[in-house]
């Protein structure tokens, strides 16, 4: 019987496929699916981020995407070392329910709950109406996000 | 003679509640001139979009309402095609949604209660901080609120917007053991739900009262979650489909949410407070002991109290699943068979916020003619600018950024859910 290895790296690409680029996070998720090492789990999330916590629970190391909003050019391409600076508040876009990306992080921070190794990319939306489909800006960028993991992945 | 002062208040996008919502009010001198609670989340059309659908299509659409309370609108639409439809679930299927809706209240109320809530009571301006200096009652939170999460995954499939719920009962009913396996985390989350209650009774709570018309369901032998007759505290006791003989919505300019009012046009009020007003006895010996413990008549007239109000009911939600549970027999039948024909059907429920009420009309194919949702924030915005009226009248000395805070404290007495308040069908342009 082969013992898989438990997987050493959480991959989580946090949005709503159904409100337009707020389908970045997903998008790189799907971009990843089959170019990972089996030791690598890459997980879509669209649920209150609370759960966030739950999700890293048993990982060393996590690479979240997510889409924000802070005024810069559509498909700006963000990178946090979220394990040594706090995550700018207000910046990733959250459509309704409690949380947003930044507070579940500085929230598990408080808790000592953080992953050892967390980065979060955050990748700049033009728009997040209803609808699916992302801009071409963030359609780049979700192309470029899924080669830096890559990349950093094999570092 | 002086110029009486003229004060604004206003809050342009108010955190920690669900949903896009500001605040206006304008003051002049010792006088309130004007309150707005004003709900710009755009109207999201869910009746208009029903039109044509089948019957059992209703439930899944109309969960997307909220991501918070999806049950309430599941088993409102479901209850409305089974009346339409002359269905009548047997007890197991019937305990089944009571125990998922549990589920529902536990997750909802430990959300707003502590996370969105306490910190107004606490002095914190959001959650982290609060979590810096009391990590451990964040913890509780968190581990109640996954109690309340596994209730649903275990009978709904899912935590957010479950699937497995269906006009006539359930997609498939879970094992025994699985709903087993939620005795040891419900026997934690009563203690924990105990805690919680002698906890919030020791804030302290703004001085203000009111004397509310409450409007909640109502059943003989246990408090309402699922079902029960249309009552209030004013001596209405009606069956659920005479809801719109009673109570009708208007559009407001500032709110892109329909106001309820009682066909008077009187304001009431729906949710926590309301529930327990109308139903303390028959809450459980626990809750209404503990209820008494941290300071609650069985009426509450102080809408600041309802954080506690909504401890008693997680912990009495708590009592219930942990009952449900231990009672818990595989039914024989996940669903009842459905024959779809032409009819009218009302369900209502109670939603954490309050009675969600569903209306269909059905062609002979089972097809929607017609749809009407009443959620419960859209009933509570009147009363939620008659609070705010009376909060500042008795907190004018306050200085400005003490009663924006006391305001926005003030709207979150109610929980309110922005997004479900805004699903409604007509939206008026003026191009003038």
């Amino acid at each position: 019987m082969i013992v898989a290895e438990k997987p050493a790296v959480l991959i989580i690409g946090v949005g709503n496929p159904l409100r337009g680029d707020d389908a970045a996070g997903p998008a790189v998720i799907q971009r990843l699916q089959n170019r990972l090492p089996p030791s690598v789990i890459a997980l879509p999330l669209d649920s209150d981020s609370v759960s966030l916590m739950e999700a890293w629970r048993d990982f060393e190391r996590v690479i979240l995407v997510d889409a924000v909003c802070s005024g810069a050019v559509p498909g700006f391409i963000h990178r946090f070392d979220a394990t040594r600076t706090e995550l700018p508040r207000g910046l990733f876009h959250y459509s309704s329910h409690l949380f947003g990306v930044a507070e579940a992080v500085e929230l598990a921070r408080q808790l000592g709950r953080l992953p050892e190794r967390l980065v979060v990319y955050g990748i700049e939306g033009a728009g997040f109406a209803y609808g699916e489909g992302l801009s071409a800006g963030v359609a780049e960028a979700v192309e470029q996000v899924a080669h830096r993991i890559l990349v950093e992945l094999g570092e | 003679m002086t110029k009486p002062r003229s004060r604004t208040v206003k809050v342009n996008a108010l955190a920690r509640v669900e949903g896009e919502g500001a605040l206006y009010v304008s003051i002049k001198g010792d006088a309130v001139q004007e309150v707005k609670f004003r709900i710009f989340e755009p109207p999201r059309f869910f009746e208009a979009l029903l039109q044509g659908r089948l019957y059992s299509d209703a439930p899944d659409i109309t969960a997307r309402i909220c991501g918070i309370c999806p049950i309430a609108y599941m088993l409102g639409a479901c209850q409305a095609m089974e009346d339409a439809l002359g269905v009548v679930l047997p007890q197991p299927l019937q305990d089944l949604r009571r125990l998922i809706y549990c589920g529902e209240w536990i997750q909802s109320h430990v959300l707003h209660t502590y996370l969105l809530h306490a910190p107004d009571f606490l002095g914190y301006e959001d959650s982290i901080r609060l979590s810096h200096d009391y990590p451990g009652v964040v913890e509780r939170a968190l581990e109640l609120k996954k109690t309340g999460n596994r209730i649903m995954e275990v009978v709904g499939g899912r935590a957010v917007h479950p699937v497995n719920l269906k006009v006539g009962g359930f997609y498939s009913v879970p094992r025994r053991q699985t709903v087993r396996e939620l005795i040891e985390p419900l026997n934690w989350a009563l203690e924990a739900a105990l805690a919680t209650v002698r906890l919030f009774a020791g804030f302290d709570f703004p001085d203000y009262r009111y004397d509310y018309t409450c409007v909640s369901l109502r059943q003989p032998e246990e408090y309402p979650i699922t079902q029960g007759r249309l009552v209030s505290n004013r001596g209405l006791d009606i069956p659920i489909d005479q809801f719109t003989a009673h109570f009708s919505e208007e559009h407001v300019a500032h709110s892109n949410a329909l106001h309820g009012r009682m066909n008077g046009g009187e304001a009431y009020l729906v949710g926590p407070i309301a529930r327990y007003n109308n139903n303390f006895d028959t809450l459980s010996e626990l809750a209404r002991q503990s209820a008494r413990e941290a300071g609650l008549e069985p009426v509450c007239d102080n809408p600041f109290q309802s954080i506690i109000v909504r401890a008693v009911e997680t912990l009495y939600a708590c009592e219930e699943a942990l009952r449900l549970a231990n009672a818990y027999e595989e039914p024989d039948a996940a669903a009842v068979e459905i024959v779809p024909h032409a009819g009218e059907g009302h369900g209502c429920t109670e939603a954490p916020r309050g009675i969600c009420y569903h209306r269909y009309r059905l062609d002979e194919a089972g097809r929607i003619v017609e749809a009407q949702i009443v959620p419960p924030t859209s009933q509570n915005q009147k009363q939620i600018e008659r609070d705010l009226w009376g909060v500042v009248e008795k907190n004018l000395d306050l200085a400005e950024d003490k009663l924006k805070w006391r305001c926005e404290q003030t709207i979150r007495n109610y929980d309110p859910c922005i997004s479900c308040a805004t699903h409604f069908l007509k939206l008026t342009l003026d191009r003038s």
